[in-house]
């Protein structure tokens, strides 16, 4: 009978941790990881990416629709080039659509900003491996006070 | 001088041997032929004694540690007006390290000792011997159910952990000092991912329980049988598993999250 009553306490344990796996994983993770179901690659080269790093979100309009996956130089000039894997859900960009490194808040991560483009019979759409060419870099706080200070002298 | 050098060299050699026995140890516990039926209640009783009766004292400090981080984090983050950042770095800080390491911490200190001092007397008052006059293996029939009860019990410990130290920073930072729920949650869930902070976790807490139980295992079943080597040995234990356990933690940050 004791014997019983250790299985039963075991049981009652493994449960236990069972459901603190279950709240760990529903209530404190996010559970809708946009990346893990089928993806495709998109390529953006800008000037500068600021605090841009991988793993940052890609929104549209603030929605999650991916993650940038690398981050290298290319090209003679060295120019950085991202690599955005984007879920297959939302595979209609047409190649007129533009994309810029945004900031969440003043002191926010950075993430990219894909602003879909119009489409009618002339443009295409974006493919895997496809690069996006209308980008815009980030803001880099320095280069604007720099700015600032320039276009106050002039006056 | 040459007695200093050939001091070194014994303490090297003791070293060295002694990692073998407790490799060859474990080897002959663990490899060869599983006998379930045998098994399976020994190994009920052990993870009874390992990990259901650890269970008052990991809740308790669990919540304890998220109360607290809740609290310091809170007097830090609201200077920044930061405060809805408070859910992700209680979850995070859980999640990645405290859960795992004070489960282990702890671990070494409750069930650790015991099983050290278990097998200490075990030997001493020569029941392992009995065992092997009666033709049973004490490896298997001793050190095996313990080694795979703490190896066990000891992940299901460090989740219990970070869940109820993650629902402590919830009582504090919500509750008492008015975060918004909805923010403490989803800025969490945002933060927190299944793969990189759950899963290493439990990783993590799965080497420290390998680590813990084999060297408490190993300090019993060695220990000189008298009444001070197995007090030796039992505090042994406790000091060389808790810092195996640090130690281990860096290198597993570094390799995880480095």
């Amino acid at each position: 009978m004791e014997s019983r009553n250790t299985q039963l306490a075991v049981g009652f344990f493994v449960i236990i941790g069972v459901l603190a796996l279950l709240f760990l994983g529903l209530q404190a993770a996010n559970t809708s990881v946009v990346t893990n179901g089928e993806t495709y690659k998109l390529y953006a080269k800008f000037d500068n990416i600021g605090g841009l790093k991988e793993r940052s979100p890609v929104k549209v309009g603030g929605v999650v629709v991916g993650r940038v996956s690398k981050i290298s130089l290319s090209g003679d000039y060295y120019e950085p080039l991202v690599e955005m894997t984007i879920s297959q859900e939302y595979s209609e960009f047409s190649d007129t659509t533009s994309v810029s490194i945004l900031t969440s808040g003043i002191l926010g991560e950075q993430y990219i900003g894909l602003n879909p483009g119009f489409i009618d019979d002339t443009v295409e759409m974006l493919k895997d491996g496809d690069q996006i060419y209308d980008t815009k870099s980030a803001l880099v706080l320095e280069d604007l006070i720099g700015q600032f200070l320039f276009s106050q002298g002039k006056d | 001088m040459l007695d200093r050098v050939a001091a070194l060299g014994r303490t090297t050699l003791n070293t060295i041997a002694g990692a073998g026995a407790a490799f060859f140890m474990l080897m002959r516990a663990l490899v060869g032929k599983p006998t379930l039926r045998k098994s399976w209640p020994l190994l009920m009783q052990q993870m009874y004694s390992v990990g259901v009766l650890s269970l008052v004292i990991i809740v308790v400090s669990g919540l304890f540690i998220g109360m607290v981080l809740g609290l310091q984090g809170y007097t830090i983050l609201v200077d920044f007006g930061a405060e809805q950042s408070l859910g992700p770095m209680v979850a995070l800080s859980l999640l990645r390290e405290l859960g795992p390491v004070v489960t282990a911490l702890l671990f070494a200190g409750r069930a650790g000792s015991a099983l050290t001092a278990e097998i200490g007397l075990m030997k001493a008052t020569e029941q392992l011997s009995s065992l092997e006059m009666m033709g049973v293996d004490p490896l298997r029939r001793v050190i095996s159910p313990r080694f795979w009860a703490g190896f066990y019990s000891m992940p299901i410990l460090a989740l219990v952990f970070s869940a109820v130290g993650i629902y402590g920073g919830y009582l504090v930072g919500v509750r008492w000092l008015g975060v918004d729920d909805g923010a403490f949650w989803s800025v969490m869930q945002s933060n927190v991912e299944w793969g990189q902070d759950i899963v290493n976790g439990i990783i993590k807490s799965l080497v420290f329980a390998f680590v813990v139980t084999w060297i408490a295992l190993y300090k019993g079943y060695s220990c000189t049988p008298t009444s001070v080597g197995i007090s030796r040995a039992t505090t042994s234990t406790v000091v060389t598993a808790s810092l195996a356990v640090l130690g281990l933690d860096f290198v597993l940050t570094a390799l995880m999250f480095g």
